[in-house]
């Protein structure tokens, strides 16, 4: 089971050449009666060769994960459970052997890096010892030689100060580092098979990009085979061999990377194709007409972090000298990574935060110089769309009442307002009668219409979204730009688009404003961010967009959507 | 280990702060009730003169301002002095240093068995969720946790004592006995046995339900499925990240409760006429005995503050982001 050399990586263990390292065949994964399909996976059939990556590509619920999760024996016992067909490791049947056997593949020769760094590391366990339980598990090696393993493991993975890190605890440790650390312990052992379930969904751009490289250079000097899921066609371009799409548990589309990505044929990986957020082109700059619907002027805003009897808070910087102008009429866009004070900046503007100092000016009045009393009337006027659907909407309230209750609180009839309320969900594309329904009845998309139907209910003049379609599928999220866009036009509002994504910015915004540690480091109209960038910040955000190098087939492109509310 | 000293010291500093302000309302509390010692003792002596009231208070200087009596009072305290029971004629420290060592024999034996009992009822229960072992340890716990805790302790004395004879029903020893060395530790050990379980019983039923909703809170983490693609063992994925993990909410609620078990015992030492300290305070109250009533008030803070301690340190020994966080 173990190899007898150690450490130092050697030539892939093939057999056989005619055998693929993994063959997966008719393989059907069974829901619990009661579910929303019997058939989580059904009947999947796919190869993967060593040397090779498969990207396994598909929105929630597509059942790439799951079908992960069967190979490393992960389902959730007892409810989920395969239904038929076979995964052959090396032609040999990973779902007929006895669970010892599974467990020797597992983490031994078949490995697995999951989605989120922050939560797939066990916080009480330094990060060394972690990666130590995979070689204790599968190697004879001696308490000192797997000390000295994990210390070269964490090297190899790109991490500074390896020895010293191996003693830190994972709340010490970045998202990046963290997952640097996941794949240093999926290496630990040299697995054949290296699982990746959407390792950098929940990262940076530029850590994603990092991260990404890592991958792929060790995927190519191991010669492993991986097999990499995820739902963005951008990472697909930039690192794929070949392409599975699923939709549904069903595989719709397989074959090599450029077919897939520049031939598709398959209507569903199509529209996932062209859902794919892009730079227009021919995008127009906005008209700025008349005075200035918001100006934000040196606003600055640093929180106290600790802190307490005895003890003496941390200063820490969200917003320093954060200007900003917003025409009536405008979309802005609010582009940073996580912890650059986008939100913050958002917050400050809708009221939610109270900034130190500066002054943030709403149809030429100082919103910070208004007490509660008097900032009242601009609640009305400044509304802002939430990031999580899921979160952002109170359970126990029905969504007529919840797009209701703002203006009620503003002394509206209840009878208009639920009225109005059922307009507002028409307007946002979905039935009237949703509004006697609960928020757990409706899907993310659905959700974050309500969340924009509750904020238009207000009649404000200006939007703040922050990151309205991170949470949401590709699909869906095309859809939800493309209301806002709508709903922007047709109401004449402006918009602040808060968001990290730079391709969804480029697609919807007139202005970009790109932050950084607080500061914002450019700011230009999107033609202008996107092809000529002034900042090396933005430069490099703009070289960390995954797949930059792939051009969307022509006949997949989207319209270009006008800008300028005329 | 530079921020550990640190931590430590700060929240000694801390503990004295809040002991000096539960002195100063002990003493308020105690005054606020009605009558006082001097009318109790006259009137167990059967003079309710006016005069000999008077006389008593002078002598005990109850008739003092209060705030002169709060003064005296802290200051003492500051001395180590705790005062002078009259209706006992002996030193307040006296009395407790005799009643304390029975309490603690009782409630820390059964703390520790509670907790260690209900840990791991906890985890077998979690482990084997949904089989009939889950559902007996849950019947159990919850039967244990809902009876009332002097009906189980009048049963387990009826049964094992009355009916069966195999242990003593009360008391901390067979009196007159006069044994020495290792056959006293015996006999207290046998007389210990019900009032412990009893004790136990109650606070074991809430550990083990805490633990079993925290391991299968745990268990669905992601951390957990690493461990797993790990190809960890089950044992081993167990005790080393999940109940590692789960531990942390029983040990913030064994934290408050340890605090507590000084005082707490009231009705079992009662049911089997323990000589600890919650026996002593019920008395106190009946004999307004102020000062060893405020004796006992403040050698139960100072526990309730020494667990809080003790539960810090080990929450910052268990949980590397707690000593960070300060």
């Amino acid at each position: 089971m173990t190899r007898p050399s150690f450490p130092g990586h050697s030539v892939p263990e093939t057999t056989d050449m005619t055998v693929p390292l993994l063959d997966v065949r008719g393989l059907s994964i069974a829901l619990p009666p009661g579910a929303d399909r019997p058939l989580a996976v059904d009947n999947l059939t796919f190869t993967l060769n060593a040397n090779e990556i498969l990207c396994v590509v598909g929105e929630s619920g597509s059942g790439k994960s799951m079908t992960a999760h069967a190979m490393m024996g992960l389902l959730p016992h007892p409810h989920v459970r395969v239904a038929g067909g076979s995964l052959l490791f090396k032609g040999k049947d990973v779902l007929a052997m006895p669970e010892a056997e599974q467990r020797n593949l597992r983490g031994g020769r078949i490995a697995m890096v999951f989605q989120e760094p922050m939560t797939a590391l066990n916080p009480l366990m330094r990060v060394g010892r972690q990666i130590g339980e995979s070689l204790r598990a599968h190697t004879p090696l001696p308490a000192p030689a797997r000390r000295q393993r994990v210390v070269e493991l964490l090297d190899q993975v790109g991490l500074p100060n390896p020895a010293e890190l191996a003693d830190a605890y994972p709340f010490r440790l970045s998202g990046g580092q963290r997952q640097r650390v996941m794949i240093a312990m999926a290496l630990a052992c040299q697995p054949d098979i290296l699982i990746a379930d959407e390792p950098t969904t929940a990262l940076d751009v530029t850590t994603q990009k990092q991260i990404l490289d890592l991958i792929r250079s060790i995927q190519a000097e191991r010669h492993m085979g991986m097999m990499f899921i995820t739902h963005d066609f951008g990472v697909v371009a930039e690192i794929a061999h070949r392409v599975a799409v699923m939709r549904h548990g069903r595989l719709v589309e397989y074959g090599a990377a450029s077919d897939v990505l520049n031939r598709p044929q398959h209507p569903y990986t199509r529209q996932l194709i062209a859902s794919v957020p892009h730079y227009i082109e021919h995008r127009e700059d906005h008209a700025k007409v008349g005075k200035p619907l918001l100006v934000a002027e040196k606003v600055r805003k640093t929180f106290h972090v600790g802190g307490g009897l005895f003890r003496k808070s941390k200063p820490v910087v969200a917003g320093d000298d954060l200007s900003l102008t917003i025409h009536p009429g405008e979309t802005v866009g609010l582009v940073g990574e996580s912890g650059s004070g986008k939100s913050t900046l958002g917050r400050s503007i809708v009221g939610l935060i109270k900034p130190d100092s500066g002054r943030i000016l709403f149809e030429g009045t100082d919103l910070l110089s208004l007490d509660a009393k008097g900032f009242r009337p601009y609640r009305r006027a400044v509304q802002m769309v939430f990031q999580d659907p899921y979160a952002s909407l109170n359970p126990r309230h029905r969504i007529g009442d919840i797009i209701a209750q703002g203006p009620v609180a503003f002394g509206e009839d209840r009878g208009k307002a639920l009225a109005r309320a059922r307009e507002l969900l028409a307007m946002v594309g979905l039935d009237g009668s949703a509004a006697d329904r609960f928020p757990h009845e409706f899907s993310g998309g659905q959700r974050q219409r309500v969340g924009i139907a509750r904020a238009l209910a207000m009649e404000p003049k200006l939007l703040v979204a922050d990151e309205p379609v991170s949470a949401l599928d590709v699909s869906v999220q095309g859809q939800v730009l493309e209301l806002l866009d709508d709903i922007r036009k047709r109401l004449g509002l402006a918009m602040l688009f808060i968001t990290h994504d730079l391709r969804v910015a480029a697609q919807v915004c007139d202005t970009i404003a790109v932050m950084r540690r607080g500061k914002i480091v450019e700011m230009g109209s999107s033609r202008q961010v996107f092809t000529h960038p002034r900042d090396a910040y933005t430069r490099s955000l703009l070289d960390a967009i995954p797949g930059k190098a792939w051009h969307i087939p022509d006949d997949l492109q989207k319209a270009p959507i006008v800008g300028a509310a005329s | 280990m530079l921020g550990f000293a640190h931590l430590f010291a700060s929240r000694l500093v801390k503990a004295l702060a809040i002991l000096i302000a539960i002195v100063v309302m002990n003493f308020f509390l105690v005054h606020a009730a009605p009558g006082d010692p001097a009318m109790v003792m006259a009137g167990e002596a059967g003079a309710a003169d006016e005069k000999f009231v008077e006389q008593l208070r002078q002598q005990f200087g109850l008739d003092r301002p209060l705030h002169e009596q709060l003064a005296t009072y802290v200051g003492k305290i500051a001395q180590g002095d705790l005062g002078f029971s009259y209706r006992q004629q002996r030193p307040v420290w006296d009395i407790l240093a005799e009643r304390l060592p029975a309490t603690l024999i009782l409630t820390l034996t059964a703390f520790l068995l509670a907790l260690a009992a209900g840990v791991a009822l906890g985890t077998l229960a979690a482990i084997t969720v949904g089989t009939w072992a889950d559902s007996a340890i849950t019947v159990v716990a919850l039967l244990a946790y809902a009876t009332p805790i002097y009906w189980i302790g009048l049963m387990m004395s009826l049964l094992f004592s009355i009916q069966l004879g195999w242990l003593p029903a009360f008391g901390y020893e067979t009196i007159g006995a006069g044994y020495t060395g290792l056959a006293h530790a015996a006999d207290v050990a046998a007389h210990l046995i019900l009032p412990v379980i009893t004790l136990a019983l109650f606070y074991m039923a809430g550990y083990a339900r805490l633990t079993r909703a925290s391991m299968l809170e745990v268990r669905g983490q992601d951390f957990v499925k690493t461990a797993k693609a790990k190809g960890l063992s089950q044992s081993h994925i167990v005790t080393r990240h999940v109940l590692r993990n789960a531990i942390l909410p029983v040990i913030t609620v064994a934290g408050i409760q340890a605090g507590q078990l000084v005082g707490g015992s009231i009705l079992i030492e009662t049911v089997f006429a323990w000589p600890g300290i919650g026996r002593l305070a019920f008395e106190a109250v009946l004999q307004r005995d102020y000062q060893v009533l405020l004796g006992i008030f403040l050698v139960t803070s100072v526990m309730v503050i020494l667990f809080n301690i003790l539960t810090d340190i080990l929450y910052g020994l268990v949980d590397p982001r707690i000593q960070a966080a300060r």
